[in-house]
């Protein structure tokens, strides 16, 4: 027995050399891309002085340029944000049912929802919009069906996540009665998954606020089109206030969604 | 035969909820409000449908035969994803401690939980947009609004980790006599380091999707190649370009799941 003599250790030897593999690699990495990447240094030293110059061009923030048009236009980005996350729902929750483990038990139709679910997530929200822009032209249509593909990932996995969650105790009471297919999911499903389903759909609503802001740089409506037409333009003050509006909503956005939250759970 | 139907007025469970109700036909209204005032229409749509089989018939073969500017878009978006991601990360492993608030005065902790909101409000685009104006167009401009999105996301979500320690084991370093560095090191870093690798594989994930997205207004990357095929309608290209980023962040994901076994 030498109790007294055995040296503790938090990790084993295994755990040990795993872990500073994943270091060494790191380093590795950082150091080869930091001597490849091609940074000219002059730009960076000239960043400060190039800052400074855009924040002054900015500075007496053009507020009569808020009725003509960027009004109108931040009201189109808040319904291509609210339109799009409808829209996805009509696609992500068949795709949900199709992959909870408890609704659906086929490995086929897990594969084919997850299929769809990852490259929906994969594909950025702007790449999206440059595809539905190219189909159906320049303006509000493709913004929406931007948001809406791009949100049916993110919607589908966690709404799946939440089926999955679901106490099946009620479930089993409802097929006990003969209850058809429809009326299970309705009264044994749904109110399960109500609270989870109506977070998941405001987290995303207020993710797509913010996103949809972007889209009309590639062309897709919104705010963004204004953002870049006056970027194009050089009229700093202009962007300025569309980047204060952009802000102004961003923020209303989370604090509504944050009350609606307190209020629902 | 009383005592079988006992209970003729009884609840019905599944009685009409009026609130929900109104909730659903609330909806209704604003999507048919939210179609008009837009300007949607079955026939732009129709017509779309039209362009989509177009489009998607010129997209088919993929076409690779533009290797070696594929390969560098891609290699420039990889040294971005991680650049940005180890800079990112370092910076918020101290602003993450400065804004816990149970490590912290609250002097410290204010100013810089406003700070790590400020990152997390602007899109990462915008961000690049104006980055790109400061620093000019190319790689750099992508690596510092990485750095900035990941400082947003990852000191907010560390900070919020440190304020759910338990304080037990910083009391019991403290009470050997510990300086600041070792309370910090040996009781609050063993408590949150294996979900602080958490959140970082995640952002290293997104920074990945975002280093091929900031391109497109001229931040460097795969991103900028996407939009320049896009406006040259190289729709074969633009497949080939999309296939490489699926697989790249496939491969990312994959990656992550591994180093998160590593140090679970």
């Amino acid at each position: 027995m030498n109790t007294i003599d055995h040296h503790w250790q938090r990790f084993t030897l295994k755990q040990k050399l795993s872990r500073y593999a994943v270091y060494l690699v790191l380093v590795i990495a950082f150091v080869q891309s930091i001597q490849s990447v091609e940074v000219i240094p002059e730009f960076l030293l000239d960043a400060p002085e190039q800052m400074a110059d855009m924040f002054s061009r900015m500075w007496p923030i053009d507020f009569a340029y808020y009725p003509d048009t960027v009004h109108d236009a931040m009201v189109e980005t808040l319904n291509i944000a609210t339109l799009g996350t409808l829209i996805t729902l009509i696609f992500a929750i068949p795709l949900a049912l199709m992959n909870a483990s408890n609704i659906v038990n086929s490995v086929w139709c897990h594969w084919i929802s997850r299929f769809f679910l990852v490259s929906s997530r994969s594909v950025n929200s702007l790449v999206w919009a440059l595809l539905f822009v190219s189909i159906f032209g320049p303006g509000v249509i493709a913004g929406v069906l931007a948001i809406a593909f791009r949100s049916i990932g993110f919607v589908g996995k966690l709404l799946g996540e939440a089926i999955e969650e679901v106490n099946m105790g009620s479930i089993e009471a409802l097929k006990a009665t003969g209850a058809s297919w429809m009326s299970i999911l309705l009264k044994g499903y749904w109110p399960q998954v109500l609270p989870a389903f109506f977070s998941i759909v405001l987290f995303r609503w207020d993710i797509n606020v913010r996103e949809s802001a972007v889209l009309g740089l590639v062309g897709a409506g919104g705010i963004g089109v204004v953002l870049d037409d006056s970027m194009n333009l050089f009229q700093w003050d202009r962007v300025a206030m569309s980047l204060l509006a952009i802000f102004i909503i961003v923020i209303l956005a989370e604090i509504v969604v944050v009350n609606i939250r307190k209020r629902l759970i | 035969m009383a005592g079988i139907n006992a209970s003729q007025n009884r609840e019905n469970p599944f009685k009409q909820n009026w609130f929900v109700t109104a909730i659903w036909l609330l909806v209704i209204c604003y999507v048919v409000y939210s179609f008009n005032a837009m300007g949607l229409s079955w026939e732009r749509f129709n017509d779309g449908l039209g362009h989509a089989s177009n489009l998607l018939g010129r997209m088919v073969p993929p076409n690779f035969s533009r290797w070696s500017l594929l390969m560098s878009g891609l290699i420039e978006s990889l040294e971005i994803a991680v650049i940005s991601s180890i800079c990112g990360i370092f910076i918020s492993l101290f602003l993450g401690l400065f804004a816990a608030r149970n490590m912290m005065p609250s002097w410290i902790s204010t100013p810089v939980r406003t700070l790590i909101a400020l990152c997390r409000t602007f899109h990462p685009v915008i961000i690049a947009i104006l980055f790109v104006k400061s620093v000019g167009f190319g790689a750099l401009a992508g690596i510092l609004t990485l750095v900035v999105a990941s400082v947003g996301f990852i000191a907010k979500l560390f900070a919020e980790a440190i304020e759910e320690i338990s304080l037990k084991q910083v009391e019991a370093i403290r009470a050997t006599g510990a300086g600041f560095t070792s309370i910090i090191l040996f009781s609050v870093m063993p408590q949150v380091f294996s979900r602080f690798i958490g959140f970082s594989t995640y952002q290293l994930d997104s920074n990945l999707r975002n280093s091929t997205m900031v391109g497109i207004v001229g931040a460097g990357g795969l991103g900028g190649t996407l939009f320049s095929a896009f406006q040259r309608f190289d729709y074969d290209f633009v497949a080939a370009i999309l296939i490489i980023i699926i697989a790249l962040i496939m491969f990312g994901e994959f990656l992550s799941n591994i180093v998160r076994r590593i140090f679970r």
